[in-house]
């Protein structure tokens, strides 16, 4: 089940490596078929899930894959390397909590990814072949529980990524992905090496044998003591705590490696901006839930407040540059900086509350910016500019547009009744209930000041109003007497067409039901939660010592 | 005053020589299809570039044959210990013919080489001259020997550079590879000599035993090793002996500079590795060392000037060939850290990242030939807009960059992790170096994606001629090189099993 859900895009790209070129609209089919295949396998596996197992770790004793669910493990590679033991990398897919609420928000993210692909005439095959690579490396990222496959899958995200922004993307696209690349690879080189140092301190219990297997890695009874990461070598635990940090961080992006993220945004083309900020950044902080924080707990409880302080930093800097846009896009890349801080805080939180709050925030976030960067594709696409002082008044000519806007920013912003609100209010309950990041959550309470701010600001400036001198669009009077625009080059339709429709409306759909009943993926999370803030507590480990 | 050896020794001599003949066939055999290719030249008349390369190719896989029937024989010493046969030279037989048959086919796709008014001659000839110098390089076990080896390799080596008479550049290349082996040679000689005058023994074994035995002064085993190291590190292109480098790989033809790359450097390997491992051991009683320093210090300060500097010169080339020249200054670098790791771990990772590089590098020239057949030009800006022009080609190319970059799922990813598994697997002392190692590998994603970037990202300027397309071997052939390159970086046990078997040396000390 596992396997076909990450497989199923490469074998979609397969197939359109055997379409001829000419094929446009097979070759989006076969796409959209896999997208949406993918995401019937997400709910089945959804609907097939007991929300009761934790996942996160095997219990001592326990079965060896612990309470992970759709487990699948075979034996990839077997090497008898004579005195250091033997090499032993798995093919190990399995869900907790945390995965699986990020599987169903890639498989529809990717569905949306898709037909929003659709206007792209630029090499349609080479795209979509390079798109459902992306979203095998995604999807298989986040079911991977073997360090080995994690990071095969990690790096494999890169090169596709970087074709598609420098391929299809804006004026400025080489520059913006040969920085995304570099960025990305140099956090995980280090990642490389944390996973080898891992690799020979730990063993499996049943086994005995060196494990790359995460599973393993997060109980610290399975570290040898007096290896290079076992808990004897405090200094080098905590290196690497900070090297992995740095990795994933640069992914997140958390302030100071967050630089690429709007170059990245704004030159990349919208299918591949909404795949950024729906998925790709919340694998940044997946990897530090699943890997960074478990293996190492101790440097973590340590390093507490740091995150804190630097996911404040990313609140609030992010608001401040997004106040400060010209660029509507360049402002929704700055807001999901500050969006991505609230995760790092509920993060350093440490207790079910903020940790919750950040793995709700995390699915939230992906849909709510899903909807911001369609939002602005659409304007984009009838105006050719993103300049918000260029517009004005669209409320009156395209008013089906300005709600959807309406409650894609709201919800942005945390509006109480839509989904960011409660992921949002989780964080600073779990935040404040922490002494240790209480006077961080007291300052970045701004953040959420700030992020009304610039987002009603540009609410009022595009489409309240009356239409600007030097506005992107002309105004016409019609046959009927009122007022119309028209976009100098634009032929279809002026308000939300159907495609734009089906994209946006079960996105709205989801951020209000999960607005007004979160419990659909609360529930689903709760217990892995719980079990990783266990597995986190300082109790636990002093148990050990 | 010299005697004249009796009727019984010249006896056992003969029956000593005959003994080593056997297990010496591979070579018999190779020297004969080196006869074979010069007769054939002399007597076929007309162009016959087709019929040499054939003979060639199929005559050096046929030496797989004789290569294979060698792991019947045991491990031993022949022709008084001048030579030896054992599994880690075994693995080196079959990576120097595989390199030969290689090096073969991207001869015969390149246009510049075919050319050319005359025939092809002696050319094919000389590439099987040098594979057998370079599998002589692998399993000398006398410094004598070991300095005919790595001549014979030179002096083919010079010529091939130099092959096309009409190119200035090539001319320059092949003079400049003199000038700089000739001093290199020179030194490593002096090494020798050094060694000679410490211990009386020119057989490897043996000076590892007399220094075992008797001790020696530590500062002329230093500059011993040195001069010597002046000698390999020329072959294996490592800084501060790369100098000939990038002039020779930007003017020999490039199927040449794509069997130097892979193949005399490997062969440089294959001796540095079998001159330390076994004559001077490191470290312990009783052998001393200045202050903490020996060779390998030497070789861990080589290693790292390789990897700075090949990474960061190749950041501003702007022909491609000179950027994989710097590139193969830096890969000889990393190759470097898996011998500085001196374990059994170790020894298989260099081994591995060797057979690595062998596939991605001459999958890399063999797509720069293509290009260079269309378009005239090695020049990074003469690739924009290519990949549409040529789809398997770019593709493949983008491939073989990214597994030198080191990038799963390719071989390039494992030959690294393995490198630095192994530097790892010794707690914490080499844990910097493995970060030179990763954070130079970022730096070189830098100028390999160079290539992608004019092919992929920026439109061409000129109007395409329109020439014919590939040739459908050509299309097979990188198509099967791109393959194999992602196929080992998934499932590459087949081959670390190779390289661990082949990690055994006879008479080595380290481990």
């Amino acid at each position: 089940m596992l396997s076909l859900i990450v497989f199923l895009p490469i074998l979609a790209g397969l197939v359109i490596l055997a379409v001829p070129s000419s094929q446009k609209q097979i070759i989006r089919m076969v796409s959209l078929l896999a997208a949406i295949a993918q995401g019937v396998l997400a709910v089945l596996i959804w609907q097939g899930y007991d929300a009761s197992l934790p996942g996160i770790t095997a219990a001592a004793g326990g079965a060896p894959e612990g309470s992970f669910q759709f487990i699948e493990r075979l034996p990839w590679i077997n090497l008898d390397l004579g005195t250091m033991g033997s090499l032993n990398i798995e093919y190990f897919l399995g869900v907790d909590g945390l995965s699986i609420t990020m599987v169903i928000l890639t498989a529809l993210i990717s569905i949306i990814g898709v037909l929003s692909s659709w206007p792209i005439q630029k090499q349609v095959k080479g795209y979509f072949i390079l798109f459902n690579l992306l979203s095998t490396a995604m999807m298989g990222c986040f079911v991977a529980l073997d360090f080995f496959l994690f990071y095969v899958f990690w790096e494999l995200m890169l090169l596709p990524m970087y074709f598609l922004i420098g391929i299809w993307g804006g004026p400025n696209r080489e520059y913006a992905a040969i920085k995304f690349f570099l960025y990305t690879l140099f956090g995980s080189v280090f990642m490389l090496l944390v996973m080898i140092g891992l690799y020979f301190s730990v063993t499996d219990p049943v086994t005995g044998n060196h494990t790359f297997s995460l599973v393993a890695m997060a109980s610290q009874e399975n570290y040898i003591k007096d290896a290079i990461l076992g808990p004897d070598n405090v200094m080098w635990r905590y290196a690497a705590f900070i090297v992995l940090f740095i990795g994933f961080a640069i992914k997140v992006p958390m302030f100071p490696f967050h630089t690429w993220l709007p170059d990245a945004h704004v030159e990349a083309p919208t299918p591949i901006s909404v795949i950024l900020a729906g998925v790709l950044l919340k694998l940044g902080t997946y990897g530090m839930m699943r890997i960074n924080f478990p293996l190492f707990p101790e440097v973590f409880q340590a390093s507490l407040y740091v995150i804190a302080v630097l996911g404040a930093i990313n609140i609030i800097y992010g608001a401040f540059c997004a106040l400060a846009q010209q660029d509507l896009k360049k402002m929704v890349a700055y807001s999901s900086i500050s969006h991505m801080g609230y995760v790092l805080l509920g993060l350093a939180a440490a207790n079910t509350e903020g940790m919750v709050g950040a793995l709700y925030q995390m699915f939230n976030h992906g849909t709510i910016t899903a909807m911001l960067f369609l939002l602005v594709g659409v304007i984009y696409d009838r105006a050719h500019t993103r300049q918000i002082d260029k517009f004005g008044g669209l409320a009156s000519y395209m008013p089906v547009y300005a709600a959807v806007v309406t409650i894609a920013w709201f919800a942005s912003l945390g509006l109480p009744g839509l989904s960011g609100f409660i992921s949002e209010a989780f964080v600073f309950v779990g935040a404040f209930s922490s002494e240790t990041t209480r006077n961080v959550a007291i300052v970045s309470v701004l953040g959420i000041v700030f992020g009304a701010a610039y987002l009603l600001w540009s609410l009022q400036r595009m489409f309240l109003g009356k239409r600007k001198p030097d506005a992107a669009y002309d105004l016409e009077v019609g046959a009927d007497g009122h007022e119309h625009i028209h976009f100098h080059d634009w032929k279809g339709k002026l308000d939300l067409d159907a495609r734009e429709l089906v994209m946006l409306v079960p996105l709205a759909v989801i951020v209000i039901f999960l607005g007004i009943y979160p419990m659909p993926v609360l529930g689903m999370l709760t217990s892995s939660i719980n079990k990783l803030v266990e597995v986190l507590s300082p109790v636990v480990m002093t148990a050990l010592n | 005053m010299f005697e004249l050896p009796s009727g019984a020794e010249i006896q056992s001599i003969i029956a000593t020589l005959k003994t080593g003949v056997g297990f010496f066939i591979p070579e018999i055999y190779l020297s004969v299809l080196f006869m074979l290719l010069i007769v054939i030249d002399l007597m076929v008349k007309g162009r016959k570039n087709n019929l040499l390369s054939a003979v060639t190719a199929l005559g050096l896989a046929g030496a797989f044959y004789f290569i294979y029937q060698q792991h019947l024989l045991e491990a031993g010493e022949i022709f008084f210990g001048m030579y030896v046969l054992d599994e880690f030279a075994l693995f080196f037989k079959y990576f120097f013919v595989l390199s030969g048959i290689l090096a073969v086919l991207v001869s015969v796709a390149d246009d510049q080489l075919n050319r050319q008014v005359r025939s092809i001659g002696e050319y094919y000839a000389l590439i099987v001259a040098m594979v057998i110098g370079m599998i002589m390089m692998a399993s000398s076990a006398d410094l004598l020997m070991m300095f005919l080896s790595m001549e014979l390799v030179g002096l083919t080596a010079y010529v091939l550079t130099g092959y096309l008479k009409n190119d200035p550049r090539s001319a320059e290349g092949a003079l400049k590879y003199l000038v700089y082996g000739a001093v290199s040679s020179g030194l490593m000689v002096y090494g020798f000599s050094l060694i000679y005058g410490l211990t009386a023994e020119t057989n490897i074994m043996k000076i590892s035993a007399e220094l075992a035995l008797h001790g020696y002064d530590p500062l002329v085993m230093m500059l011993a090793s040195l001069l010597i190291l002046a000698g390999f590190g020329y072959k294996i292109g490592a800084v501060p002996f790369h100098f000939w480098s990038p002039d020779v790989y930007e003017g020999a033809p490039t199927p040449v500079t794509a069997y130097l790359s892979v193949g005399s450097k490997a062969a440089g390997f294959a001796v540095l590795m079998r001159f330390f491992y076994v004559a001077i051991p490191h470290g312990g009683e009783p052998f001393q060392d200045i202050a903490g320093m020996d060779w390998l210090s030497l070789l861990i300060v080589i290693s790292i000037a390789s990897m700075i500097y090949g990474n960061v010169v190749a950041l501003w080339q702007k022909n491609v060939k000179r950027l994989l020249a710097y590139s193969s200054i830096a890969h000889a670098g990393y190759a470097l850290l898996g011998i500085i790791a001196m374990d059994e771990l170790g020894t298989q990772a260099t081994l591995f990242y060797l057979l690595g590089y062998l596939l991605m590098n001459i999958g890399a020239f063999y797509v720069v030939i293509l290009i260079s057949n269309r378009t005239g030009s090695e020049n990074l800006e003469d690739y924009r807009g290519l990949g549409r022009k040529m789809p398997l080609a770019g593709a493949a190319l983008t491939v073989f960059l990214i597994s030198l970059v080191g990038l799963p799922p390719t071989i390039g990813f494992i030959g690294k992790l393995m490198i630095f598994s192994a530097l790892l697997a010794k707690g914490s002392v080499f844990i910097w170096l493995a970060l030179i190692g990763v954070l130079t590998s970022v730096i070189s994603l830098y100028y390999y994606m160079l290539i992608p970037l004019n092919m992929y990202l920026r439109e061409s300027q000129q109007p395409d001629e329109g020439k014919e397309a590939t040739g459908m071997v050509h299309q097979i052939g990188i198509a099967v090189l791109m393959i194999l390159t992602i196929y080992f970086g998934l499932f590459f046990k087949p081959l670390l099993d190779f390289a661990k078997i082949s990690s055994s040396m006879l008479g080595m000390t380290i481990y």
